[in-house]
């Protein structure tokens, strides 16, 4: 596709100064999308890339019409956005298939909601089912068909209401390396032919490499709240070669954004904590995870620096998976992440060459000052006589600068890594923060 | 075949089924027969409801055999016009709750109260209602029959219906956004099939919980009126008052039959084709079968006859009753409005002191505090009673439960056999407990207390086997491996592992148990009547005597007790079991 044809023609969707909220209660407001400004032309496959939490799934829906965003507009082809369009379709990340319904049935749930007549609605569902690579399966419901099927049934429903924006949330996350593999390929091959009646296509994504090898324009989505941290143009010619030396730097250099310091997400330790410290939204990662990342960086081939890229590749980590565990170590001190590295600091060093106990002990004192959370609970456990507290005033407190979830996803990820440590323990039953181990 | 308007059981894209001739097989045979048979029943037994009530006078009940299939068809047809007015209440009013957050407020507690006012509670008033609805004529009589049957039907399919379109998966919810279903074509096409195999379950419930108050139903005793509608009820009533042991087992043979007919004709092939609503991602190991849909699946004459009725379904599901643009997330749609909000809560709250004070008057105006002393103490008397109960039913029917849940070949057989007792009425065991004890000299007390855990036991016996059922098998094999026995392997695998399931069905078993205290509290066989004392014989006698106000006044106490424990037990465990003891 001829890059300047595309610079003249006008946006088809113009997203403006959206912010998304939502109400928490008592204290407030929890900013999801925070000044999202992005544009959609003709011809173009977006990608939407960042890990969950990122908003980017939230600005999709406010582009189906799904949600109503908070503050800015978005516009499809110059008008407003207020419920949605027809004009719009979406493929879904679990495929959301009627399970009642035939293959055939689903295809035509769309039309059947326009009002297109029974024979009218057979015969282009049927064409839309032939394009997709779905014959012999019309008469099949979606239970006794593999995921990929059920994917392609999901993206035959989008195209048979001829759609001039197709909308995909995490389309092949749902699926395995090799299926989606295909799927991808032949979404690539209608879309370059021509034969699918779309104008643009807007995905979310997790994955880096599905990102560099579907779009021609990639928004990365840093979090806490979501906004648009990186853009980034991707000319490679398709089809595209994962080993193109163009391809690895294209993916090098997301990787380095990603990692990048002067992103504005709170969880860096450049950046001044928020309010007292104690509201840093920690991710839901295993200790396992943490040790093993630690191990495998020291080990070889990396010997304490590693390249993200590979090393997302070799362990079959997504971004999903392998950020948080990243970013939760950098925070203790135990790895430092820029430009697309991983490296292992002293202290990383001296824990992979500790005994168990040496771990934990090393651990507890990161914790303590590096997770001001932990080291308020453990303060307030040493304060009082009883030396225990109710671990739903914690989640309170966070909930004054942070979602419900959020809230819980940290006071989780705090238990988890002070039981690892045993600077404190937590008692699930009575949900009480305790000082004494059990034995 | 209720939920959708045409049935997509023809593989309807295959091009070869046009070239199919058109000629009837032995399938279409069969098929028609049933079809047939059907609707001569239905027309047969429908035509004698329009009598006069001086002609049902005029020919009593007889204890003929002979009549005995008649009897049966008539209350067959009872039990499914409750169920059809039940399934209509249920689309409309528990679908008006989930949709509308003002309705939802005022109609899921009132149907909490609702489902534990007693059967015969609703009877005191509806009977005088609908004789004057219908004067001298036989249907105000059946109207009255039916509404009674309805109301110990409805409650729990509503219930469930409810609690399926509360819990619409978020991405199918979004698709029909996004493709602009309107609200009809989303009702067909998203919520009713989504709820399909939570309702029909409770459809079948339904009709054994109809089973049990068939007698308090048929034979309508409210003060001066004492009618006997033609039916099984009427004649197991009056077999009890005549003292005959063969004709009341005729009655429970006749019902038995009866019971099998429609699992055989109406649930299980309903089952059957409702497995596709099952909302799980692969096909299930165990598939109901059924000869009746077999049947169905391979006529080809009826399939050819039944498709104008699926271009009218065809048709109808193109209909746009509402308007479906700008359908914003209702998450948005709820905030503005908190004055609005806080005017409702004034309204309702304004209506039920209002509503509370008018029955407080009205009760005062004969009653002393005397009286609410009285029936509280009667209360607590049946509450005691209950506990008891079911302690020992489940002392009982845990062990049972788990033991033939881990069987699952036997767990199969039981299940059917579980559902039936619990479709039998209490009445049946009358004269073998009113004997038993008039003969030893027992205290009535203690001993008719049994009777009202008679069908509702199974409640118990059914959820466990559930649970024991699903228990993982790698747990099962752990089990195994470390050899865990005896006290530990109750304390710490099995007893967690049912223990949601069990919570359920004592649940269930409790609340059904205070509204059979009625029926079971006060037994009567030929001229012997025992009486114990507690809150069912209280309603009871009142609804006997006719004395409206303290008909009232029992039911109030009743509905406060039940709800206030599942209030103050039974939610609490629930939360508790769904939060601790999950396998997921």
């Amino acid at each position: 596709m001829d890059n300047s044809v595309l610079v003249k023609n006008p946006p088809l969707v113009s997203v403006q100064d959206v912010c998304q909220s939502y109400d928490n209660g008592t204290s407030g407001q929890i900013t999801v999308l925070d000044n999202i400004n992005m544009e959609l032309r003709r011809g173009e496959i977006v990608g939407l890339l960042g890990r969950s939490g990122s908003g980017k799934s939230t600005l999709l829906r406010a582009i189906a019409g799904l949600i109503q965003p908070t503050k800015g507009t978005v516009t499809f082809e110059g008008k407003l956005i207020s419920g949605t369009s027809s004009d719009v379709a979406v493929v879904f990340q679990n495929f959301a298939l009627f399970p009642w319904l035939t293959v055939l049935e689903n295809v035509e749930i769309g039309l059947e909601a326009r009002g297109v007549k029974p024979a009218a609605r057979r015969q282009q569902a049927l064409s839309a089912i032939d394009l997709i690579g779905l014959d012999g399966y019309e008469s099949a419901y979606p239970k006794e068909l593999s995921g990929g099927m059920r994917q392609r049934v999901g993206l035959a429903r989008a195209l048979v209401v001829h759609p001039k924006l197709l909308l995909m949330d995490e389309p092949f996350s749902a699926l395995d390396v090799l299926t989606s593999e295909t799927l991808r390929n032949d979404l690539l091959d209608l879309w370059s032919e021509g034969r699918m009646p779309i104008e643009a296509i807007l995905m979310v994504t997790h994955n880096i490499e599905d990102a560099v090898l579907m779009c021609d324009h990639i928004l990365i989505f840093g979090s806490n709240p979501g906004h648009i941290i990186g853009e980034i143009h991707v000319q490679l010619p398709q089809p595209r070669n994962r080993l193109d030396p163009a391809f690895r730097e294209i993916l090098e250099e997301i990787y380095s954004l990603m990692t990048s310091k002067t992103d504005s997400t709170n969880r860096l330790p450049s950046e001044p904590f928020v309010g007292n410290g104690i509201a840093i939204v920690l991710p839901k990662v295993s200790v396992n995870e943490l040790a093993g990342l630690i191990e495998t960086i020291a080990a070889p081939p990396y010997n304490g620096k590693a390249d993200l890229p590979p090393l997302a590749a070799s362990l079959r980590l997504e971004i999903d998976d392998l950020f948080p565990v990243g970013e939760t170590l950098q925070l203790l001190r135990f790895v430092e992440m820029e430009k697309g590295d991983i490296r292992l600091t002293p202290l990383g060093q001296r824990f992979v060459e500790s005994e168990l106990d040496d771990r934990k002990h090393l651990f507890s004192q990161q914790l303590s000052v590096y997770v001001p959370l932990a080291a308020h609970i453990r303060c307030i456990l040493d304060e009082r006589p009883s030396h225990k507290a109710s671990a739903q005033r914690f989640r309170d407190e966070l909930q004054d600068y942070m979602s419900e979830e959020a809230a819980n996803d940290t006071i989780k990820a705090v238990t988890s890594m002070a039981r690892y440590a045993e600077y404190f323990a937590y008692d699930e039953e009575s949900d009480l923060f305790t000082l004494d181990n059990p034995s | 075949m209720v939920f959708l308007p045409h049935n997509s059981i023809e593989p309807r894209a295959n091009p070869a089924f046009s070239r199919v001739p058109i000629l009837p097989n032995i399938y279409d045979l069969v098929a028609f027969t049933l079809l047939g048979g059907a609707i001569a029943l239905v027309v047969h037994g429908t035509s004698d409801m329009s009598g006069s009530l001086a002609l049902l006078e005029k020919q009593p009940i007889s204890l003929g055999i002979g009549h005995l299939p008649e009897y049966a068809l008539r209350t067959t047809l009872r039990m499914f016009a409750g169920i059809l007015i039940s399934l209509v209440f249920t689309f409309v009013v528990a679908t008006f709750a989930a949709k509308n957050h003002r309705a939802g407020q005022i109609i899921v507690p009132a149907m909490d109260i609702l489902q534990s006012v007693p059967v015969l509670g609703f009877l005191t008033f509806t009977v005088t209602f609908f004789l004057r609805l219908f004067p001298g004529q036989e249907i105000g009589a059946e109207c009255a029959s039916i509404f009674a049957i309805f109301t110990s039907q409805v409650w729990n399919m509503a219930f469930s219906f409810y609690q399926s379109l509360t819990s619409i998966p978020t991405d199918l919810d979004e698709v029909c956004r996004s493709f602009k279903l309107s609200g009809w074509q989303r009702f067909w096409r998203l919520e009713a099939p989504f709820a399909a195999p939570g309702l029909i379950w409770n459809t079948m419930m339904s009709m054994s919980g109809g089973w049990f108050f068939v007698v308090a139903s048929e034979a309508i005793t409210v003060g001066n009126t004492d009618i006997r509608l033609p039916g099984i009820g009427s004649y197991l009533a009056l077999a009890i008052d005549e003292k005959n042991f063969s004709a009341i087992a005729a009655a429970v043979l006749a019902m038995v039959v009866i019971i099998l007919l429609y699992n055989q004709l109406l649930f299980r092939p309903i089952l059957a084709w409702a497995e596709k609503f099952k909302v799980e991602q692969s096909t299930s190991k165990e598939k109901v079968n059924s000869w009746v849909y077999d049947i169905i699946r391979h006529t080809r004459l009826i399939k050819c006859l039944s498709a104008p009725f699926l271009w009218i379904g065809q048709q109808l599901m193109m209909l746009r009753f509402s308007s479906a643009e700008n359908q914003v997330n209702p998450a948005n749609a709820d905030t503005y409005s908190k004055i609005g909000d806080y005017a409702w809560g004034f309204c309702v709250l304004s209506a039920i002191l209002w509503g509370g004070w008018v029955t407080f008057d009205y009760l005062r105006q004969a009653l002393s505090w005397q009286d609410l002393w009285i029936s509280f103490s009667c209360g607590l008397m049946t509450l005691l009673r209950v506990a008891v109960l079911i302690l020992l039913a489940s002392l009982l029917w845990v062990p049972v439960g788990i033991w033939i849940g881990l069987r699952p070949s036997l767990a199969q057989h039981i299940q059917p056999i579980a559902q039936f007792l619990a479709a039998f009425p209490a009445n049946v065991l009358f004269p073998f407990v009113v004997i038993a004890i008039v003969v030893t000299g027992a205290n009535p007390n203690i001993w008719l207390s049994p009777l009202m855990i008679l069908g509702t036991q199974w409640y118990i016996l059914f959820n466990v086997i559930a649970g024991a059922a699903s228990f993982p098998t790698d747990l099962k094999e752990a089990v195994a491996v470390y050899q865990i026995r005896s006290w530990t392997w109750w304390r710490r695998v099995m007893l967690p592992g049912i223990f949601p399931y069990y919570i359920t069905g004592a649940l269930t078993a409790t609340g059904g148990s205070w509204n059979a205290s009625i029926v079971a509290e006060v037994a009567s066989w030929g001229n012997t009547q025992l009486e114990a004392y507690g809150l069912g014989a209280y309603i009871a006698n009142a609804t006997t005597a006719g004395d409206v106000r303290r008909v009232v006044l029992g039911i109030v106490v009743m509905a406060f007790f039940v709800t206030f424990f599942n209030r103050i037990l039974w939610r609490p465990l629930y939360a508790f079991a769904e939060r601790r003891i999950r396998f997921n």
